[in-house]
């Protein structure tokens, strides 16, 4: 069952009132602009045991994309094709209002955009990872793990998975007369990619739209909007999301910017994958 | 299941249904449907038919969960294990878990909560027959069964679903068109006061064909929105004429 969540963090009315004072006035108490992204830090490879990794920090909000490959079996409707699994973990050690347990509903539904913003343009061509028809697959398991919360981690995580797709190599197979094998010595062939997919997510305020909310902003506006975005300009998901309404005139603007905004960070992406040494640090 | 993908709009150019891309299915609506429910309804839209009951304003509890300045709004969408072609287990899945949210957050968006402070006001939605369009059908189905309930709200929500099938956008997909088909746009509309309160999209499309596609959407909505009102108004002209 869902329910009407307490509004959190709780803040001062006055600091309140102040942000959204200054959204109408087309400003923001960090002063970016109002369709500014928080700069975007990445670390690559950060996890050597996973097939592939990225740690996006975003503004202060923090979160790790682990990939693992495992075989298993391909679904009975889909025999000819590899399996995706995306999961999202909001770990309590992450924010204060996150406690331990299964994934709560915002945990499933960022999972589940991300989910479908990857899998609707197939962003990874699944038909390449199949061993043996109808029977043995790669199974692409997609953790996102928040690890700071400071607002907007769907696009942390749509960020992050992205990446650590990207730079995933598969172990090698042995097959011999016994079966097949996972060798995770040797990791080698990277996933089949047919595009890269970004998410751009928006608060609402009446007909303003306020990009990459903070934490602070998040708790003051109550709507949200996320757009996905894939290389070649389409709108590859949506999901509206809050306690309020939205226009279809602020509809318009909303994916007007998230394709100028999806420009830019796929942009961003394309750059961090073409040169994965540059951020293996961490 | 099979992975062959039939035609989906045939070479007259009409639905695997006979449908022309911008018509309902056959839409049925019956409000007052339960007795035990203070508000409750019934709405098929082709094969898919869902019920909606409303219990509250009433007591929240556990206390923890109450709120100070409003009412809270509990959701659980559900399908039955019968209605599906294969037996689905009663545990909530989580898809149900994420429709319950949305469908929750596009009645926020319309529930004068803050006239029942520390009160909840709980909304079950059961699909009893899923083909197609079943979260929308659902959301109908709520919003009915709310005015049924006399809860106070803003307007009253219409859902539909639009799709995308072999390259033509078409309003209300059934079960066939949402597997088959390029693109599933559940919306839920505000008909009255012209706001989007619903709205996902599972699947591509250009931008001119999610511009096309909500055009389609709220036009649909509109329409579903016009035989609700009619459905409330039979309901209480039926009362004063007693």
């Amino acid at each position: 069952m869902s329910i009407t969540p307490q509004r959190e963090p709780v803040m001062p009315k006055l600091r309140a009132e102040n942000i959204i004072k200054m959204l109408k006035k087309g400003e923001r108490v960090d002063n970016r602009g109002l369709h500014d992204y928080r700069s975007i830090s990445v670390s690559i490879g950060i996890i050597g045991k996973a097939e592939g990794s990225a740690l996006v920090k975003l503004g202060g909000t923090q979160v790790i994309a682990g990939v693992k490959a495992e075989l298993g079996s391909p679904y009975e409707d889909r025999p000819n094709e590899g399996v995706l699994q995306v999961h999202a973990e909001f770990v309590p050690l992450a924010s204060p209002s996150f406690e331990p347990g299964p994934p709560n509903e915002e945990a499933i539904e960022v999972a589940r955009i991300i989910d479908r913003s990857l899998r609707e343009p197939r962003a990874i061509e699944l038909s390449k990872l199949i061993v043996q028809p109808g029977r043995l697959a790669w199974v692409i398991y997609d953790d996102v793990y928040v690890i700071d919360h400071d607002g907007n981690i769907l696009d942390a995580g749509m960020i992050a998975s992205m990446i650590a797709l990207a730079v995933t190599k598969l172990p090698k197979l042995d097959i011999s007369s016994e079966g097949v094998k996972i060798n995770r010595d040797v990791k080698e062939t990277p996933l089949p990619l047919n595009t890269l997919v970004t998410t751009i997510t928006m608060g609402v305020l009446g007909d303003i739209l306020v990009v990459d909310p903070s934490l602070e902003e998040e708790s003051v506006l109550d709507t949200f909007i996320s757009i996905s975005v894939d290389e070649k300009g389409r709108i590859v998901g949506l999901q509206k999301r809050g306690l309020k309404s939205i226009t279809p005139k602020t509809l318009d603007s909303a994916v007007e910017i998230a394709l100028k905004k999806g420009d830019q960070v796929l942009s961003f992406i394309r750059k961090v994958i073409s040169s994965p040494q540059e951020y293996m640090k961490w | 299941m099979s992975e062959s993908k039939p035609r989906l709009i045939r070479e007259d150019g009409l639905r695997v249904d006979g449908r022309k891309p911008e018509d309902l299915r056959p839409i049925r609506m019956e409000i007052e449907v339960l007795k035990n429910a203070n508000g409750s309804a019934l709405v098929e839209y082709g094969g898919t038919k869902v019920i909606a009951a409303v219990y509250g304003p009433r007591e929240a509890t556990p206390k923890a969960v109450q709120l100070p300045d409003r009412a809270v709004l509990r959701v659980r969408y559900h399908m039955a294990p019968f209605s599906t072609s294969e037996h689905k287990s009663p545990a909530p899945t989580r898809r149900e878990i994420e429709l319950s949210k949305v469908i929750r957050e596009a009645l926020e968006a319309v529930v004068f909560t803050d006239q029942f402070p520390r009160a909840s006001i709980d909304v079950f939605i059961e699909v009893l027959q899923a083909d197609g369009g079943t979260r929308t059908a659902g959301l109908t189905a709520a919003s009915l069964a709310l005015a049924d309930a006399g809860i106070p709200m803003r307007d009253l929500v219409a859902g539909v679903a639009v799709g995308k099938v072999d390259g033509v956008i078409v309003l209300d997909i059934n079960e066939l068109e949402d597997e088959f088909g390029e693109a599933d746009m559940p919306l839920g509309y505000a008909a009255g006061v012209g706001e989007i309160v619903l709205l996902q999209l599972n699947g591509v499309l250009t931008p001119e064909e999610f511009k096309k596609a909500v055009e389609l959407g709220r036009r649909g909505a509109e329409r579903i929105y016009a035989q609700m009102k009619e459905t409330l108004h039979k309901k209480y002209l039926a009362i004063l004429e007693s």
